[in-house]
């Protein structure tokens, strides 16, 4: 994982800032997101998909949505991530999934390639 | 209100959608080379798909009073083939000196492999020849963050890279401080499911300030909308930003950067 950048130390939120009103505009769209992800899991425990590496990724990622500490949306992107920095010797000529893959041994394992640090925050 | 947009993918657009981002108030658009949806085969087909950034789609926008602008290069996803990322980058320069072409771009890694890290290099190395402006994409999804990293180091490892003179563009939260804390200016696209969402973006907005950011729709051939730029506008309002803020982050700061070019020239009714 590439090493963290500064934080910065001011937030620039509205002169009239009104905290209620950010909950009453937000609330509605976000918990029908988060329903969504709930049947996602549901779905996919259904269909006896449960066990593919991305929805293995979701279930590790939705983790820090309680974990009380700040910063979830850049935590749960870094979860997702590549966290290696090699570049790639060739494309695979495929999209990119959504969460990373580790690349496959020959043994079969999972193996990490230039991995510079397993730390997710 | 006014705005810029100042990445979108026009030629894969309606003359519905000119209208459309006109009538919401776009003073200028601002046109990256794309990928087609499938590899061009040849230098001709980006010989034929620059002049329709430079000839044919300024003249369809000019139908709604939009000044269309274009930036040249050829997408990450080709560079896999490198003889012809060397013949196509050798044409370019007959269309820099075109009056709508602002720089090189969107350049940058898709899948983050060697050959596209080499054509990013070469890229770089002809924007700085030429002293152009540079616009770089970051890839999608997992690769975003390691991608921006590799993006980094290259810019970086350039001496004559400006980095006031470079917008990396669809940045994240997990990748916005790490490109301003370079001096680089950040691109937040606004697209559905991938990307940011208005809401996501204006958080970035508050907890990394206001300079050196532009938003865009990065309107394309995909599901993807050229009014996000002005529904963002609507977002900052209902959090009650002022006037101003939403001023400077749609019109002011995209003509900052873009003004370096002096190509870049907009009616004075637009109040720059």
């Amino acid at each position: 994982m590439p090493k963290q950048p500064t934080r910065s130390p001011s937030v620039l939120l509205p002169a009239n800032l009104q905290p209620r009103a950010a909950v009453d505009h937000g609330f509605i769209p976000v918990r029908a997101k988060l329903i969504e992800v709930a049947a996602f899991l549901d779905r996919v425990e259904r269909y006896g998909a449960a066990d593919d590496f991305r929805c293995a990724a979701l279930r590790s990622a939705a983790e820090i949505l309680v974990d009380g500490r700040p910063e979830r949306a850049r935590r749960i992107l870094e979860s997702l991530s590549d966290p290696t920095t090699a570049p790639e010797e060739k494309s695979s000529g495929k999209a990119a999934l959504g969460a990373w893959l580790p690349q496959p041994t020959a043994r079969g394992a999972r193996k990490v390639k230039g991995k510079a640090s397993a730390a997710r925050r | 209100m006014r705005y810029i947009e100042p990445h979108g993918h026009m030629v894969s657009r309606t003359t519905d959608d000119y209208q459309a981002m006109v009538t919401a108030g776009c003073v200028a658009v601002c046109e990256p080379a794309f990928w087609a949806g499938f590899d061009r085969g040849s230098v001709s087909g980006f010989r034929d798909y620059y002049r329709q950034l430079t000839e044919y789609e300024p003249a369809r926008a000019a139908k709604f009073h939009l000044p269309h602008f274009s930036w040249l290069c050829l997408n990450p996803k080709e560079s896999e083939d490198l003889a012809l990322a060397r013949d196509v980058l050798a044409i370019i320069p007959e269309f820099l000196a075109r009056p709508n072409v602002l720089g090189i771009g969107e350049i940058g890694l898709n899948r983050n492999t060697r050959n596209e890290m080499k054509v990013l290099e070469d890229h770089v190395a002809l924007a700085v020849a030429h002293d152009q402006l540079i616009l770089v994409h970051t890839p999608h999804l997992e690769d975003k963050l390691k991608g921006t990293q590799l993006i980094l180091d290259v810019l970086g490892a350039h001496r004559g890279v400006k980095p006031e003179r470079v917008i990396i563009d669809h940045v994240e939260e997990h990748t916005i401080q790490r490109v301003l804390d370079r001096g680089f200016w950040a691109g937040i696209t606004l697209y559905p499911d991938s990307k940011s969402s208005p809401p996501r973006a204006v958080d970035m907005l508050e907890i990394c300030g206001r300079e050196r950011i532009w938003m865009n729709s990065a309107c394309d051939w995909g599901v993807s909308d050229p009014l996000a730029v002005p529904k963002t506008a609507l977002e900052m309002r209902r959090r009650g930003h002022s006037e101003d803020f939403i001023d400077a982050v749609l019109f002011r700061n995209p003509h900052r950067f873009l003004s370096q070019c002096p190509k870049f020239r907009i009616a004075a009714g637009a109040g720059a």
